[in-house]
């Protein structure tokens, strides 16, 4: 086994691309070292992108921001701006972990991680985020819920590394958040979760709005019926009850030790409801 | 498998060391170095009893490749007295009895300092979520909460 690292992304996707044997990119380790250590994965080829320029940073940009595929989750939640812009994204990257993985893990991580369970994954797909990737024949730009093509696969093509997640500048009269539910109070595995992100008229009404749940698919689920339930309403109740019972009925769960198929299609619907009333509120609206 | 050459500080000194690209940064410290503070309990970063302060993040140094760790600063429980004086939270631990069998203590004191570090008043419940990484199968907790307590008051009136 070979550890390397690269000081430009160019020439990671060099190495990367080339690598004869199985390759890992390194960023937090949090999965990648756990899984070597099982036996799980045993890569020839380690690379280490936390030496590659700009990708331990996040940066406000005149589109909103960029956060670097090295960035560890601890530092989403000490920028002030991004807290202020996108405090869904933020709460949810924050419940990955101890204070300890939280000082490694990364959102970029969680994503190509690919667990239908990551906590960062919803909140991201319904702020719309999207990854840019760094590949052998250049530079492109998917939106996140492309990366997780089913439990631990991905889109990305040999070669390609994720070197940012970007996230779009706020509109006026935004607001998202992200729940989850869990047996205990911290530290588990979402059963079930939910990420809405919303931006209002000046009248309070909903004029966009996207809902994504996690854990209940193969993949973080993108329901725009649920969306719809919400665009050109308030959050009224007969609104909410429309998005609990979207969800529920969107929901494709597997029955296991965590939670059965009824319990996590019921919380499903719970938790984008309480979702959207904390992103209706965050977003301004009464 | 060829070594990889590492220059990095721990607890302040300069270190150089070779390692195998898989090696863990606990490996390291305990086998190559003989800084066997911090202790392997599940290796798979839940019980945070191989707890370290990596450029000034708390991490579990068994999520680490020692390699990473070049042109870094890592402090280790060897680091937090000063000669035969106890940090004001080794102090407190001991007068707690915060401990009993001791392995996961080298572990809670680092995650402890970082947290006074980050926030040297917090609530008890600021404590509890702090030190939810480390696990303690001895005491049920409430005695080392108490000395982190007691320590952050002592350390706000220094």
């Amino acid at each position: 086994m070979r550890y390397i690292r690269p000081l430009s992304i160019e020439d990671a996707v060099g190495q990367l691309a080339g690598a004869a044997g199985p390759a890992a990119i390194l960023a937090g380790g949090s999965d990648l070292l756990v899984r070597m250590k099982g036996g799980f994965v045993e890569p020839e080829l380690i690379i280490d992108i936390k030496a590659i320029e700009g990708l331990s940073e996040i940066r406000e940009t005149a589109d909103g921001f960029s956060i670097g595929a090295a960035v560890p989750c601890a530092a989403l939640g000490e920028n002030a701006a991004l807290n202020k812009a996108w405090p869904g994204v933020v709460e949810a990257a924050k419940l990955i972990g101890s204070k300890q993985v939280q000082g490694r893990c990364t959102i970029t991580g969680n994503l190509c991680n690919a667990s239908p369970a990551a906590d960062s994954v919803p909140a991201l797909v319904a702020a719309g985020a999207r990854a840019l990737i760094a590949g052998p024949s250049g530079k492109r730009t998917v939106p996140v819920e492309a990366v997780p093509t089913g439990p631990g696969k991905t889109s990305l093509a040999k070669g390609e590394i994720i070197e940012a997640i970007l996230l779009d500048r706020r509109a006026p009269r935004s607001g998202d958040a992200y729940l989850r539910f869990i047996p205990r109070t911290e530290m588990d595995i979402a059963v079930v979760s939910a990420g809405v992100n919303l931006t209002l008229d000046e009248h309070g009404v909903v004029k966009s709005a996207r809902v994504a749940l996690g854990a209940v698919a193969a993949t973080v689920l993108l329901v725009e019926e649920a969306a719809e339930a919400l665009i050109g309403r308030k959050l009224d109740e007969a609104a909410l009850e429309r998005l609990a019972k979207v969800c529920a009925g969107a929901c494709r769960p597997i029955d296991d030790k965590r939670g059965t198929v009824e319990f996590r299609r019921k919380v499903a619907g719970v938790l984008a409801r309480r979702a959207a009333t904390t992103a209706y509120a965050r977003a301004g609206g009464k | 498998m060829a070594g990889v050459a590492v220059s990095t500080t721990i607890n302040g000194d300069n270190f150089e060391y070779l390692c195998q690209p898989d090696e863990t940064l606990l490996d390291v410290l305990r086998d190559r170095l003989g800084l066997t503070g911090a202790k392997e309990g599940c290796g798979t970063g839940d019980c945070g009893a191989c707890s370290i302060i990596l450029d000034d993040r708390l991490v579990c140094s068994c999520l680490v490749l020692g390699a990473e760790a070049e042109g870094r600063r890592v402090e280790t429980i060897e680091g937090m007295a000063h000669g035969d004086t106890l940090h004001p939270l080794q102090q407190k631990f001991l007068e707690h009895a915060a401990l009993q069998c001791g392995i996961c203590t080298p572990g809670f004191l680092i995650a402890a300092k970082d947290l006074l570090a980050k926030n040297p008043d917090p609530t008890e419940e600021e404590i509890r979520f702090g030190l939810a990484g480390n696990l303690c199968r001895c005491t049920g907790y409430d005695k080392i909460v108490r000395a982190v307590q007691d320590a952050a008051n002592v350390m706000k009136g220094a």
